[in-house]
């Protein structure tokens, strides 16, 4: 930042190891901060949250609705409050929706205009989620891109892509896997992945150890 | 919330100078309302430094892939939905 002659005060943007996003995002922090939008403290505890968020929430959600069909319907009626039932934070997107997976329907979200994700269920984003390649051929080859994730839909199987262009985030309900009928709901929380409830994978296939 | 869900509708095909959250794949297609989510803030305004009021109504749209991209691979009734803003959306014939 040889150019960088103006004369409010800050640490310095950039040091040499580091990726020029890391250094735009953090010029765009520093002049948020310094035109007074956000205070240093929030953007810390923004991250300090982001961070603390994982997959887990989202798993325990699914492993209820798997158990529970009166949860279900409600997960899928509003998973706001399906959430806060089960006292996790849904997080600040006013919308939060479930869809379910079934023998004849699968789904899988996208956000091909940014990277919106449902992180407060599911923690921070993959870079693959947030990777131009994902972006533009979760829409227009979708089957493609399910084939390389591992993932081979039954040929009578529809399949819906979502795209989160606004305000709504997507969190998928994967098909519950054979073989899992004897599970308790928490081993149950531990077949469902981060990638199964954003639809690019099935949940694990349970195995004689992870069935007790 | 002006369509219903079933209701045919056009996305417009016009181009928009600044933020906008409707994606060009789906500018000049006709998709079906599967879902009204409510109204929410303007994107388009808020990007902008103001509120984004008035809120704008909201609707899950559904289309089918071979409608949208004509050379798609999968079967006929695979779909892509995208979350639109009523400014955008016509009635279809």
């Amino acid at each position: 930042m040889s150019e960088h002659d103006h004369d409010h005060p800050h640490a310095p943007i950039a040091d040499g190891d580091e990726p020029a996003t890391a250094a735009r995002a953090r010029a765009l922090a520093e002049l948020l901060i310094f035109k007074g939008v956000v205070r240093r403290e929030d953007v810390r505890q923004m991250i300090d949250w982001l961070v603390s968020r994982t997959a887990a929430d989202g798993a325990r959600l699914v492993a209820r609705a798997w158990v529970d069909p009166e949860f279900k319907q409600r997960l899928l009626a509003d998973a706001r409050a399906a959430a806060l039932e089960l006292g996790l934070d849904p997080g600040p997107s006013p919308v939060v929706m479930a869809v379910e997976n079934t023998q004849a329907v699968h789904h899988m979200v996208v956000c091909t205009l940014c990277s919106c994700y449902p992180r407060a269920l599911l923690g921070p984003p993959p870079d693959w989620y947030k990777s131009l390649p994902y972006r533009s051929r979760a829409v227009s080859d979708p089957r493609g891109v399910l084939t390389e994730f591992g993932v081979e839909l039954d040929g009578d199987v529809e399949l819906r892509v979502l795209d989160s262009t606004a305000d709504i985030r997507y969190l998928v309900i994967p098909l519950r896997p054979p073989g899992s009928e004897e599970m308790t709901e928490q081993l149950l929380a531990a077949l469902v992945t981060r990638d199964a409830m954003i639809g690019v994978a099935q949940p694990v296939a349970p195995t004689p150890a992870s069935v007790q | 919330m002006r369509f219903g869900v079933g209701e045919r509708v056009l996305i417009a095909a016009r181009a928009h100078e600044g933020h906008h959250r409707t994606p060009g794949y789906l500018k000049g297609k006709v998709g079906t309302i599967e879902h009204a989510h409510g109204a929410f803030t303007n994107p388009e305004t808020r990007a902008y430094g103001t509120d984004g009021l008035p809120e704008q109504p909201l609707y899950l749209v559904g289309f089918l892939q071979r409608e949208v991209w004509p050379e798609y691979r999968g079967r006929a009734d695979d779909r892509i939905y995208a979350d639109l803003f009523e400014h955008w959306l016509a009635k279809a014939r």
